[in-house]
């Protein structure tokens, strides 16, 4: 993240500097600050209507406004990829809005603004991870009443969190929660790590990089600052286990990434591609082949440049 | 009876009184309730037993009075100057609080056998398999086949919804269980039964109870000691069988000749 | 003699009754009697003397207007009329025993559990408690196809039989008898005066009613005339 003070409007545009006023952007890095110091506990903030709908990440897009840069240079995922609607409209978003630099690349990229997705590459302490959060509340399933559960935060009652995942395998055998898996942030707050699959989680333990979570609609903001402690919940006799996959990248050839399910015909063919696009490319670009594309030449592998 | 622990009451209500603006929710009411003993709260619907109740549990403030509670270290605390956490702590290991109705005390959208290993997750226990374990135990000691364990509550009958809050309850091994009306709303043939099992468990676990009850039948079947509250005070206060058998306030002569007798 | 288990001194009881329009109904009146170890006093007297209710309020069942019940709890002399609550319980479990005339059903406590309930109240160990209660409804000719039956279902007579198992299979010190044998053959009030023998052999001090003249002649160390305290209108 480069220096906090923006500069003023982008003329070519017309907008305020990553759309927001500056005093709103005050008071969104207040709220960031704060959820920074107690991290994992959900700070309130004032959040604004967005020039998108609720659902679409406007909460990600505040935060990213907030720490926004003219130096910057901005990554936008969804679900791992660069080029889906949601990753391209936020990216135009701010090239439209700040001017900033975008990229696709991981380790070029200053802030990433994310959805559901937790890239490939270790991030650095250079770098911010910025979530886009739909209900930030891990306690909601159980207890809908929110003064309750602020209660509970509070008092650290987090038995009911234990409540879920006892379900879970008196259901399915195993704690079948494969994404939004709940973590406790620090031994003290039970955060909920946003939609990202619980492959992700380990990655969020330790992490050189600032974690911050923005959640529009529901007007909360948390973070995890670098290397905090994130330990996801289990039981003793039934200990977290991050998916694993039993295939590689039909693309890449990747053994240890995040896979997505596609399908490739009517017929029941399918094949599994990394979800992080840019990871994937990269692994192309260094020669790995996955069984699709055998011994493919870079430029019929698709790896960028 | 010679344990010196047992001498000290557990729970002990000082003029314990409850406006509501200019209206008396309950008044000036006062007893000593002991380790093992079970106290029937009667009267009639608006008589301040519900009030009493909360007062007595900490849900709600008096206006005026005091109820000490003798907590596990022994050292006897004003419950109204609990925290929270300290107030919530004693909701989960050392009071129960069994409702007139189940699904206030029941999580209906779990496993009865998440409901009866809340309270234990909450105290810290994280192996699975002991915690499903001794859920079955307390089904089973609540007379639910244990091998309902992973239904929910909606699928359950009334009777065995009501079991199931008791389980639910009794799982810390608890000193002191309040119960509102616990057996209102359900048929006299399960009312029977839930009424052998709660007097049998309070036995064995030597628990100490505080049963509201309009039921005078209830009343003589699970307390040891009662008291007939009307307009928001306690007019008469003894041994059950003796308040039952040789009423002396004109208002409890005619609760209890107001009894129908099968 | 020796020093009486059990003293009513100056005992009263009126009933008022308030939805009578505060009608009083005076039942007894300076009830004075000294019942020592080894004794049974049998209170004699027509029905509504006022003889059960003598009987209750030594239990604490009614509450007593006047005068004490004093009753010797190993080192101690409470007041049965004064006592707290708590204390009359822990009287009831150790030191007056009880039998009423007609058994207040349980639901669902088969016959031998309610029998052997009675002594592990009293402090008795289980073992010895289930022992007792076999021997005890063995002796009342309760069949033994019942024991394991709650005892609504059962007739008038096996239900009073077992309630006498009851209210004897315990050692209180004192025990009161009301009625014991009015629903009951011959040879099961003769296995009842058996049992008051050997309570009395035993020393203990009983209080009790019987309307059979046969029974009352045979137990009987004294007979007092209740209607002797028979209380005036006021």
């Amino acid at each position: 993240m480069s220096a906090l003070a923006t500069s003023g409007t982008v003329a070519a545009s017309g907008y305020n500097f990553a759309y927001l006023d500056e005093q709103t952007k005050r008071m969104i890095r207040r709220a960031i600050l704060k959820a920074i110091a107690i991290p994992g506990y959900q700070v309130p903030f004032a959040s604004r209507e967005m020039p998108m709908p609720y659902g679409w990440g406007t909460g990600g897009v505040q935060v990213t406004a907030a720490i926004l840069g003219a130096s910057d240079r901005l990554k936008v995922i969804d679900q791992g990829a660069d080029d889906t609607t949601n990753a391209v409209s936020i990216r135009k978003f701010f090239e439209k809005t700040s001017g900033v630099a975008t990229t696709t690349h991981t380790a070029e990229a200053t802030i990433i603004q994310t959805r559901h997705r937790i890239p490939e590459k270790n991030l650095t302490a250079d770098q911010v991870l910025v979530y886009q959060v739909p209900i930030p509340e891990p306690l909601r399933f159980l207890e809908p009443r929110e003064t309750e559960t602020r209660v509970m935060h509070a008092l650290e009652d987090y038995g009911l969190m234990h409540v879920k995942l006892y379900e879970d395998i008196a259901t399915h055998g195993h704690i079948a929660t494969t994404y939004a898996y709940p973590v406790k942030v620090e031994d003290r707050y039970v955060m909920d790590p946003s939609p990202t699959p619980k492959f992700d989680n380990p990655k969020m333990n330790d992490c050189a990089a600032l974690q911050l979570f923005g959640a529009g609609r529901e007007k909360r903001i948390y973070a995890l600052p670098p290397h905090t402690k994130v330990v996801s919940l289990d039981f003793d006799d039934h200990p977290f286990e991050p998916t694993k996959f039993d295939h590689a990248c039909a693309l890449c050839g990747a053994t240890h990434t995040y896979l997505d399910e596609v399908i490739t015909d009517d017929a029941g063919g399918r094949m599994f591609v990394c979800s992080d696009t840019d990871h994937c490319e990269e692994r192309r670009a260094e020669g790995h082949r996955g069984a699709l594309l055998g011994e493919a030449p870079a430029a019929i592998a698709g790896a960028a440049e | 009876m010679s344990n010196a622990m047992t001498d000290a009451p557990l729970l002990t209500a000082e003029t314990v009184t409850k406006f509501y603006g200019a209206r008396i929710g309950c008044r000036d009411v006062g007893f000593e309730l002991y380790p093992g003993e079970v106290l029937a709260v009667v009267g009639e619907s608006g008589s301040g037993k519900s009030t009493l109740l909360k007062l007595l549990s900490g849900q709600l403030a008096p206006s005026d009075g005091r109820v000490l509670y003798r907590m596990r270290d022994g050292v006897t605390r004003d419950i109204l100057t609990l925290s929270e956490a300290e107030r919530r702590f004693l909701f989960r290991t050392d009071w129960g609080f069994v409702h007139q109705h189940a699904e206030q005390g029941l999580r209906m959208g779990v496993s009865a056998g998440a409901n009866v290993g809340e309270r234990l997750m909450a105290v810290g226990w994280r192996h699975y398999g002991k915690i499903r374990t001794e859920a079955e135990t307390w089904l089973e000691r609540v007379e639910i086949d244990a091998g309902r364990i992973d239904e929910r509550p909606t699928a359950y009958s009334g009777g065995m919804r009501q079991r199931l809050q008791i389980a639910r309850n009794l799982v810390t091994a608890p000193r002191l269980v309040f119960m509102d009306e616990p057996t209102g709303g359900l048929d006299v043939s399960v009312q029977a039964r839930l009424l052998d099992l709660v007097r049998g468990l309070v036995a064995d676990l030597g628990l100490a109870a505080i049963v509201v009850t309009h039921d005078l039948a209830v009343a003589r079947l699970l307390s040891h000691r009662i008291l007939v509250m009307k307009d928001g005070r306690a007019i008469e206060t003894g041994l059950t069988d003796q308040v039952l058998d040789d009423p002396r306030e004109p208002y409890t002569q005619l609760l209890v000749s107001s009894i129908l007798q099968p | 003699m020796t020093a009486p288990l059990l003293a009513l001194d100056n005992l009263a009881k009126t009933f008022t009754m308030h939805l009578q329009g505060g009608l009083v109904i005076p039942v007894v009146a300076g009830i004075s009697l000294d019942v020592a170890a080894g004794e049974c006093v049998v209170l004699g007297g027509p029905s509504g003397a006022g003889k059960s209710s003598v009987l209750k309020m030594i239990y604490g069942n009614y509450r007593a207007d006047g005068g004490a019940i004093r009753v010797i709890d190993r080192t101690e002399t409470v007041d049965v009329a004064t006592a707290a609550p708590r204390r009359v319980m822990a009287l009831r479990r150790t030191t007056i025993g009880y039998v009423s005339q007609f058994l207040r059903v349980i639901p669902r406590v088969p016959a031998l559990a309610v029998v052997e309930e009675a002594a592990t109240a009293f402090g008795l160990g289980r073992d010895e408690a289930q022992a007792r209660a076999r021997r005890l409804l063995t002796l009342l000719n309760v069949p033994e196809r019942l024991w394991s039956l709650p005892p609504a279902t059962f007739s008038g007579g096996e239900q009073q039989r077992v309630n006498i198992a009851r209210g004897f299979i315990a050692d209180h010190p004192i025990l009161l008898l009301d009625e014991p044998t009015a629903s009951l053959d011959a040879k099961n009030r003769a296995a009842v005066v058996e049992l008051i023998e050997a309570k009395k052999a035993a020393g203990t001090a009983i209080v009790g009613i019987f309307h059979d003249d046969d029974v009352r002649e045979r137990v009987a160390t004294r007979i007092v005339d209740v209607t002797r305290f028979a209380a005036s209108a006021a």
